[in-house]
């Protein structure tokens, strides 16, 4: 098997995760489709890592570790603020910003 | 002494400023004031003549700086005065006919709640026209020159309630400015020629000119003096501007003001001798007005527009004596020096007939009022024999002089010209007539108007009286004054030169012609308004009657020549604006908010949506890349 | 393991084969399951099954310590974070399937199809028929390997990940904290408070029915066949996460006591009327059935009821237990 096959695996679950960011509605879904996107980048990267027989790419995945975790702490407070006041978690009910 | 030349145009300037920012304080004795100031100014006027009496005839300029205007390198104007034999005519004869009319207005404006803005006019008048007559350069002139041309249209439409009074002083405002643009390229062209529009350095440097451009800046100088004189083609302003007070009308537009025209062709002679075209262009327009403003004054029964006409025609005199060159530039300052105290002694009695008249201005309505007001009638009759040259009244020896003068033009040039100026005279004689028969003889016309208030004609108050009475006595001596040993002509001869030119025949000669001339006009306007009773209401006339009445069709002239077409580009260029350029700059206008607002339902305010932007977004980065990529 | 044994060449071992398509199965089922899963709660632990198919995936590429971190830190710690939000939120809520932004989902379907197409096609464009392996990059050990890097080239990085995280958890406490305007109500002001409004003073009713539910979204109810709402605490009312059973016991309750009255032979007109149809409980606050009109409203509905009643049966699956 060719190691490029996590590549596709990677781009696979990348678009599954966009495309349900652009679908779902509940913000925590739409949250940890956008966690499966960070994921599917980080397979990406480790797949690159081996690929190229350096550890660079592992590093620039732990990073991605890192920051997905402190925007998920952060995403998930505005969440349940937002719950808080609208008592909703809706994405689309949260459409004042326009004109 | 020289200081004192300031101080004359300071006088009613410090007036018109203390009236208009005085405010109501001023009101019990803000006219008396501005009377005590106007005659300041001429007792400065006298102190100075003395003082000009008391020099050679060669050493009579006195020329002072007063401060530097607007200094910028190769431009440079200084507000500096010029008093010479010429000035200091005009500086006489307006503050002395200023202080008269002014003293006049306090009987005639006594109750006018507005007498004090009056008079602060009045005052602002007598300064412009003073700085006018005494400006050593041609820019500080133009300074004067719009300042009457301000105080003009501020006075005529005094009464700017009445919507009449309002059109008259714009209809004068604008063909005024037709002129002043004259004056305005007339200084250009002479900085451009000569570097400069100081007096002394234009006339010194007139002889090295080429024709060409004398003939220019002169033509650009008549346009200005047709403009603010009344001349045809300009003509058309002065008989609305009647519509002012009388005062008003006496003043500015009979005495002084309308006479800069005169003023500026003589002030300019050192330009117009050398550009003989121009002087013809100046003597063609003279000669044409004569006529013109003569036929007008036959036909009208307003008093005072009648008077108007009078007064164009007289100027036509004027202006033509001063496109005589040297032969005539005397004379014409000499008959302007008159007309000024005669036909500010008339419009003054027209003025004191309105006064008791209730303000009735059709002659027709008149009649036989030399019994009601007697010293109206007595200096209205000075002015009359004044005016139509009966000897020796002064008319008869400035009018006289200039008839003598056009005939010592010479030629077929001269023959015309004074033929143009008998007949002149002769109408003259016919109108003035006219005037005085239907005004103080015959039957008594008058009428209760629409309310039921009849007339009673009563003699003015002394106020008014007593400048007609001093007015009427200059219009008997000054003439013979003038003419006695040719004072008036030694005395302006320094400054404008002389020459005798080639009579054909004798002054008496002359004299007789003119004499009989007139003779004839009082007879036939006898046979016509002093035999047989007036119509209250006009007949109908003969075309030419018609026409005059209309002032010899000159607004349908300006109309049709020049509002009609003006109307129609400006409706052009309107149409093109409203269509073509706001239509273009609308149109896209409207797309773009058009775009706009379509592209605003983009923005819904559902985050997904916008993911789903980005989302594309990428897409089509990732896409152009592999594109890029693949080549 | 498996990527230690991996030789510098184009393919891997055959064990690593079957791991990988096993574990992909999985990670794509996941993940789709997460996309399509109505609830919430669902949709989270798919989304920790596809994180753990991937950890696995990491360490068999011989990324040892990222595919721990991934257990341990995603898994474990931040799935654990979805779930409690989830929880707050209300662990049975369900999205509505319904779209509401038009030509959103066509669109979305289509976008993702492009994207996905596009980015198989650039990979299998690329040449990537030789891999290098990390056998030497971790001859000392993975956690060394990254170590050595992380703390000599990629220190600074490391460090502004420190701050990162501080703000990050700063912000959290930040965004959720509720600043208190005044001091908490004591137990005693509380009661006194409740005594002086007068409006309940008594404790509230328990949820359950006759002791037939011991379940807290199941409202007690009133000798009427009522629900009393009290009953039933008030998150759930303000999730509409009420089961009103009232119906059912009612109905259920009419048929024991026709059953009774078939065994002693009692006369029909002794029997009790079949309680109607009721308007369905609205969350939150909703109004009782007006009193004054109820045994009109009851006689009308009977014969509707009688004919339904099968149906009715057949449709409360839930009540069979208890039953």
């Amino acid at each position: 098997m060719n190691p490029v096959n996590y590549l596709y695996l990677s781009a696979l679950l990348f678009t599954i995760g966009a495309s349900g960011v652009l679908i779902r509605r509940n913000a925590i879904v739409l949250f940890m489709c956008v966690e499966l996107m960070l994921n599917a980048s980080n397979l990406a990267l480790v797949t690159f890592s081996r690929l190229h027989g350096t550890l660079d790419g592992q590093i620039i995945a732990f990073f991605t570790m890192v920051v997905a975790a402190a925007e998920v702490v952060v995403g998930l407070a505005i969440i349940v603020s937002i719950f808080r006041t609208r008592h909703s978690a809706s994405v689309d009910d949260s459409n004042l910003m326009k004109l | 002494m020289n200081s004192l030349i300031p101080l004359l145009v300071a006088a009613p300037l410090a007036g018109a400023a203390l009236l208009l920012l005085g405010g109501r304080a001023l009101d019990r004795f803000g006219h008396w004031l501005a009377t005590g100031l106007a005659a300041l100014s001429f007792g400065f006027g006298l102190v100075l003549f003395s003082d000009l009496l008391g020099r050679d005839a060669e050493h009579r300029t006195v020329t002072t700086r007063l401060f530097s205007w607007v200094p910028v390198n190769g431009f440079q104007a200084d507000v500096s005065f010029r008093l010479d034999q010429l000035s200091m005519t005009f500086v006489l004869l307006i503050t002395g006919v200023g202080t008269l009319i002014h003293l006049y207005s306090v009987g005639y404006m006594a109750y006018d709640e507005r007498r004090r803005r009056f008079f602060a006019y009045l005052n602002l008048f007598l300064a412009a026209m003073l700085l006018l007559v005494v400006a050593d350069n041609y820019l500080l002139l133009y300074f004067g020159w719009e300042g009457v041309g301000l105080a003009s249209y501020l006075l005529i439409g005094f009464w700017q309630h009445k919507p009449s009074a309002a059109t008259a002083a714009k209809k004068a405002f604008i063909v005024n400015r037709v002129g002043d643009l004259g004056l305005s390229i007339a200084i250009m062209l002479m900085f451009a020629e000569f570097g400069s529009f100081a007096f002394g350095p234009v006339f010194g440097g007139a002889s090295g000119a080429s024709e060409g451009k004398l003939t220019a800046i002169g033509l650009m100088l008549l346009l200005a003096a047709c403009g603010k004189s009344a001349q045809v083609p300009l003509q058309s302003w002065l008989g609305d501007a009647m519509e002012g007070p009388t005062p008003v009308s006496a003043l500015i537009h009979a005495a002084t003001m309308v006479t800069a025209g005169v003023y500026l062709i003589i002030r300019s002679s050192a330009i117009f001798d050398l550009a003989p075209d121009a002087q013809t262009a100046v003597v063609v327009v003279g000669a044409v007005t004569l006529l013109f403003g003569a036929v007008v004054g036959c036909a009208k029964d307003d008093i005072k527009k009648a008077l108007a006409g009078s007064t164009m025609s007289q100027i036509g005199y004027m202006v033509m004596a001063a496109g005589l060159g040297p032969i005539g530039y005397a004379f014409a300052i000499m008959h302007l020096v008159t007309h000024g105290f005669f036909k500010a002694g008339l419009f003054l009695g027209a003025g004191s007939v309105m006064h008791g008249m209730n303000d009735e201005v059709d002659m027709r309505r008149y009649g036989g009022l030399r019994k009601y007001m007697p010293w109206t009638y007595r200096t209205f009759a000075v002015g009359y024999l004044a005016i139509i040259g009966v000897p020796p009244l002064s008319g008869f020896f400035s009018k006289d002089k200039i008839i003598e003068a056009a005939f010592a033009k010479g030629g077929t040039e001269g023959w015309i010209l004074g033929l143009c100026a008998l007949v002149g005279a002769a109408v003259t004689a016919f109108y003035m007539t006219r005037v005085m028969l239907l005004t103080f003889f015959g039957e008594k016309r008058w009428q209760p108007d629409a309310q039921g208030n009849a007339p009673h004609p009563h003699e003015s108050p002394s106020t008014m009286t007593v400048p007609m009475v001093l007015l009427a006595l200059g219009s008997a001596c000054a003439g013979g004054i003038f003419a006695y040993h040719d004072a008036f002509l030694k005395w302006l001869e320094p400054v404008t030169g002389h020459s005798e030119g080639n009579p054909p025949f004798g002054s008496w000669t002359v004299s007789g012609l003119t004499t009989a001339c007139m003779l004839a006009g009082v007879g036939v306007s006898y046979l016509m308004y002093g035999r047989s009773p007036v119509p209250v209401v006009p007949p109908v006339g003969s075309p030419l009657t018609r026409a005059a009445r209309r002032d010899l069709l000159q607004d349908d002239f300006n109309h049709a020549v020049l509002v009609r077409p003006g109307s129609a580009l400006t409706a052009t260029l309107v149409f093109f604006d409203s269509r073509g350029l706001d239509g273009f700059v609308n149109g896209l206008a409207a797309t773009i908010g058009g775009l706009s607002s379509r592209m605003r339902r983009v923005q819904n305010g559902f985050v997904r949506s916008y993911a789903l932007s980005m989302f594309g977004g990428t897409l089509l980065l990732v896409a152009s890349t592999l594109l890029v990529r693949s080549f | 393991m498996i990527a230690h044994l991996a030789a510098a060449s184009g393919t891997t071992s055959t064990g690593e084969a079957v791991q990988f398509w096993v574990l992909a199965v999985v990670a794509v089922g996941g993940a789709l399951g997460m996309l399509l899963m109505r609830k919430a709660v669902h949709s989270a632990l798919c989304l920790a099954a596809t994180m753990m198919a991937l950890a696995v995936c990491y360490m068999a590429q011989g990324a040892v310590f990222l595919g721990v971190v991934q257990i341990v830190v995603y898994t474990g710690a931040i799935m654990m974070l979805f779930l409690f939000v989830v929880m707050l939120v209300g662990v049975t809520s369900e999205d509505s399937l319904k779209e509401q932004l038009k030509g959103q989902r066509f669109a979305a379907v289509l976008c993702g199809l492009g994207f996905g197409v596009l980015l198989i096609a650039g990979i299998a464009n690329a040449r990537l028929d030789h891999f290098t392996g990390l056998s030497e990059a971790n001859a000392e050990g993975n956690v060394p390997g990254l170590a050595r890097l992380i703390f000599t080239r990629y220190v600074w990085a490391f460090e502004v990940t420190g701050a990162l995280l501080i703000t990050a958890a700063i912000g959290a406490m930040v965004l959720t904290h509720r600043e208190r305007v005044k001091a908490p109500k004591t137990q005693r002001e509380l009661a006194e408070q409740r005594v002086r409004d007068n409006l309940q003073v008594p404790p509230l009713p328990a949820p359950g029915v006759y002791a037939r539910h011991n379940a807290v979204d199941v409202p007690a109810l009133l000798p009427d066949g009522t629900v009393a709402e009290d009953s039933v605490m008030a998150t759930l009312r303000a999730r509409g996460q009420v089961r009103d059973v009232s119906q059912a016991m009612l109905r259920r309750m009419a048929e024991l006591e026709n059953s009774t009255a078939d065994w002693l032979g009692r006369p029909s007109s002794e029997r009790p009327a079949v309680t109607g149809v009721r308007k369905p409980l609205e969350p939150a606050g909703a109004n009782h059935v007006n009193h004054t009109n109820h045994t009109n409203h009851t006689n009308h509905a009977n014969h509707v009821n009688h004919t339904n009643h099968t149906n009715h049966t057949n449709h409360d699956g839930d009540e069979e237990g208890v039953r």
